[in-house]
């Protein structure tokens, strides 16, 4: 109750005041207000589509508004580039990184800041920083060594290095395991404490409650509420941003078994790429009926793995990746496809689907042998079907089978590409980050498929960052670190906690207490 | 003052189609200019290099035979460029196509009956096909640059052709010319016009464009070489190898290409001669980007270039220029499509000192 007498006694470092942005289709901003207080942590909160990136990326000077205000510390300004945005002391961590994997920590920094400073004096400076805010860093390391946890500690480091009064973070925990998010926090509660502001986009309701002190909620690119998310419940909060109740998964307990099995038998793959990781004897075994979630920070063997399951990267051992009882190692993704496999990969745009053409003709992409061509010839008719269904069932948003792919949001793109593979009748379906970046009516509807699909008998692989939603859906959960998995438990004996001890890697080097672990819970690896 | 290139976010259809109208304008204006350059009446030089040569009969004729190659090399190399295959060797595959076809021909001699020339265009793309398998190899196994593979075999084609046709195929009664026997009748292509040499292979140009259109538009085999051209990530998370589309690629345009040296061989020319093209097989790659990789632009564009080959022999012999003129309306024309195609896809604009720091500032992270 203190905060709105903080409000009176001090003027704020920010306020927006009927900010306007309009595209050609869509009102992105619609009279946007909102106001930061000095050292106060403001959340944005939103779905996907909501308006926040844009609301973001107006104050960070990348776009400017149509219409309305920005006043800094009392001040009308006009931000007209980013280098003004940090000139005014306003810093920004980006959702994606943006560092340069062969220079060093110290040589990335040094890009971003005004000419003249580096070397021995930047490293210190570095040091000094990242000591001071409990973001350890060595400067003369190279960024591909590190993870992707070290890598936004760099990100945030360059923007301390400013001293920005207002640090803008955009989703930044959706890279960090549990135990990474509380340090991060701890960072950012004491930069609060010395007097920064910061804007905190997310749409983790529980992050937002354990850190914010107010926050502002968008839909559809206006002001829904403002409050203060620790006196609000997760389900008052999500009511404001997608104006109804969050929805959960029905679960049932799967009785039915299907016949699609996938088995990964000690399967090595040195990765292609110098900056990639090795997958170290990895062994997985899923049957149908289940729901087996991989967690673990992206960047440790997550996208080596896929390749490997899907086909895209064939393995030398044949017997090392078995589908339906098939050795397939060996084959790419066709066979692989032809055999009952159905995959969702991570990059929608230009993996899942090709941007340029339209949904119909991304339909065909994965569907064709859904009778959708005779003799080789494509049958029209039967495609655009395909994909209207698709689109029925699955509620995408889209003006119809013919829109391009990249006209769609990214939710409704996920949708579709979901759809199309579970309209296909797999037997094993493997979904990569099924709802990532993804708004949260659309992330329920894509977990209810999921466990729908379970629950007909379809062996399910889910790779996911999001642990909450492994916890929700899974039957059993492994983790990966380091390019090793480890063994699965069953979902209902473990906990967030337990979960990110493993992804920290602490299975590594310790199997043999794993495994008794394992056989002690009465579990036994499935065939 | 600087200026930059910066991606529009939607580049306009419309525009993508008359990219190659502008291109034609921009080059008349070029012309124009150039001709008054020379002294010419650029007036009187259009007359000359773009009226006169069509005003007949044997002229229209004339024109669609030079088309009838150009558009048989365009509409296979069409295929792969789509795939992003990028085949620039049609003309030794057209050579090797006449030397393949014409190779039947004269081990037959006079023998032979309405099957010879049947044979002759199988020999011929099969021809064409291998020549463009050298390459598809080389990259599919060794990632070597199918550009600069199939680009310098034209060079090893013809001098393979040359070193036939003055040795072994040296037609023995041609007083020492460099040149093969003349092909008997039932190896020659029937002429389809009277007094024109327009014959057979014009309809069979246009065959080919028309199964090219069917197969581009319809079948899940070139659905997928495009997927493969326009995103490799996802050719390959669909199972689409990226192998079999270098190698459709590759062979589909061989063929087409063998096949138009065989109608070079067995139409006008009637013999193997050291050359068997005055660059058809570069000029396709033109009329491919002109005709915007589609069968019926491709079908416009051949007519265009066609036109062009007409209009620079006539302006040789009616305004005594040079024949280099051919070449330089080509590249031209070809010049402007690409500018064009440029302002298309990105808008130019002023950098001004804040922007730089922008684009700074973008550099550094990531906008």
């Amino acid at each position: 109750m203190d905060a709105p007498a903080r409000a009176q006694s001090t003027s704020p470092r920010i306020e927006l005041e009927g900010i306007t942005k309009i595209y050609p289709t869509i009102v992105a901003n619609d009279r946007i207000d909102l106001r930061v207080m000095p050292g106060e942590i403001h959340a944005v909160l939103g779905e996907n589509g909501a308006g926040k990136s844009t609301l973001m990326k107006i104050i960070y000077g990348v776009l400017r508004p149509d219409a309305g205000t920005i006043r800094w510390n009392c001040n009308a300004v006009a931000i007209a580039s980013p280098a003004r945005a940090r000139a005014l002391g306003i810093g920004m961590v980006f959702q994606h990184f943006s560092l340069f994997e062969t220079l060093t920590v110290s040589e990335n920094i040094a890009l971003a800041l005004e000419a003249g400073v580096a070397g021995a004096a930047l490293d210190a400076r570095i040091r000094d920083v990242s000591e001071r805010y409990g973001l350890p860093l060595d400067p003369r390391r190279h960024v591909h060594s590190m993870s992707v946890g070290e890598r936004q500690r760099v990100e945030i480091v360059r923007c301390l290095l400013q001293q920005p009064q207002l640090l803008i973070m955009d989703e930044p925990t959706s890279v960090l395991t549990p135990q990474a998010v509380e340090k991060l926090f701890a960072t950012l509660r004491r930069l609060s404490s010395e007097g920064c502001s910061i804007l905190y986009i997310s749409h983790k309701l529980d992050e937002i409650r354990a850190l914010c002190q107010r926050a502002t909620v968008l839909r559809a690119g206006r002001v829904t509420g403002e409050c203060d998310p620790r006196e609000e419940t997760s389900s008052g909060l999500a009511r404001m941003m997608i104006g109804g109740e969050l929805p959960h998964p029905r679960h049932r307990q799967s009785t039915t078994r299907g016949d699609g099995t996938l088995v990964v038998r000690a399967l090595s793959l040195p990765a292609d790429d110098p900056f990639g990781t090795d997958l170290i004897d990895i062994d997985l075994s899923l049957r149908g009926g289940e729901i087996v979630g991989i967690a673990g920070v992206s960047g440790n063997g997550q996208k080596e793995l896929l390749a490997a399951l899907s086909g895209e990267h064939p393995v030398a051992e044949a017997k090392a990746v078995v589908l339906n009882g098939i050795a397939v190692g060996r084959q790419g993704a066709a066979v692989r496809r032809a055999l009952g496999l159905a995959f969702v990969p991570e990059e929608r745009l230009g993996r899942g689907a090709v941007p340029q053409m339209s949904l119909s003709d991304n339909a065909l992409l994965t569907a064709h042998r859904q009778e959708l061509t005779a003799h080789g010839f494509i049958r029209p008719d039967a495609v655009r079907a395909f994909a209207q269904a698709t689109i029925a069932r699955f509620n995408v948003q889209a003006s119809g089978p013919g829109a391009s792919a990249r006209s769609l949001s990214g939710g409704n793109l996920q949708k579709f590409i979901v759809g199309r593979e579970i309209l296909q009748g797999p037997r094993v379906l493997i979904a990569a980050q099924p709802t990532w970046g993804v708004d949260v009516g659309a992330a329920a509807m894509i977990r209810q498929a999921l466990v729908d699909l379970r629950d007909e008998g379809v062996a399910v692989l889910v790779i996911s960052e999001e642990l909450d939603e492994l916890l929700e859906i899974c039957d059993r959960l492994a983790v990966m670190a380091r390019g090793r998995l480890s063994p699965p438990k069953l979902t209902r004996e473990t906990n967030a906690a337990d979960i990110g001890l493993l992804m920290s890697g602490s299975f590594i080097g310790a199997q043999g207490v794993a495994r008794a672990d394992l056989s002690s819970a009465g579990m036994t690896d499935a065939p | 003052m600087r200026l930059r290139l910066e991606a529009r976010p939607e580049p306009s259809r419309l525009m993508a189609w008359l990219s190659p109208l502008f291109a034609v304008a921009a080059t008349l204006v070029v012309g124009f200019v150039l001709f008054a350059g020379l002294g010419k009446n650029p007036l009187e030089a259009f007359d000359v290099f773009f009226i006169k040569p069509v005003e007949n009969l044997y002229g229209v004729g004339e024109l669609l035979l030079k088309a009838s190659p150009l558009m048989l090399c365009a509409i296979g190399l069409a295929a792969g460029y789509r795939a992003n295959v990028w085949n620039i060797g049609a003309e030794g595959q057209l050579t090797l196509g006449a030397l393949c076809g014409g190779g039947v021909a004269l081990a037959l001699q006079d023998g032979g009956g309405a099957w010879v020339l049947p044979l002759m265009l199988v020999a011929g793309a099969a021809g064409g096909m291998a020549w463009a398998a050298i390459p598809a190899w080389l990259k599919t196994r060794f990632n070597a640059n199918e550009i600069l593979v199939s680009l310098m075999l034209v060079y090893v084609a013809t001098l393979l052709l040359s070193l036939l046709v003055h040795g072994p195929w040296r037609d023995p009664e041609g007083f020492n010319f460099p040149q093969s026997r003349m092909f008997a009748d039932v190896a020659l292509l029937p002429n389809l016009l009277p007094e024109t040499r327009l014959n057979l292979g014009f309809l069979l140009a246009l065959a080919v464009v028309a199964v090219a259109w069917l197969f581009m538009r319809r079948s899940l085999v070139s659905f997928q070489m495009r997927v493969a051209g326009l995103a490799p990530d996802a050719a390959n998370y669909a199972g689409i190898s990226a192998r079999r589309t270098v190698w459709l690629g590759m062979l589909i345009g061989g063929a087409t290409a063998g096949i138009a040296g065989v109608n070079e061989a067995a139409g006008p020319i009637g013999q193997l001669l050291p050359a068997m093209s005055p660059g058809y097989g570069f000029a396709a790659i033109i009329v491919a980007f002109v005709g915007r990789l589609h069968p019926f632009g491709i079908l416009l564009a051949s007519l265009l270039m066609s036109l062009l080959y007409l209009g620079g022999e006539a302006a040789q012999i009616n305004l005594a220029l040079p024949s280099a003129v051919t070449g330089l309306f080509q590249g031209t024309l070809l010049f402007f499509l690409l500018a064009a195609d440029v302002l298309i896809n990105f808008r130019l604009r002023v950098a001004r000192p804040a922007a730089i720091g922008a684009v700074r500032a973008a550099a550094g992270e990531g906008i």
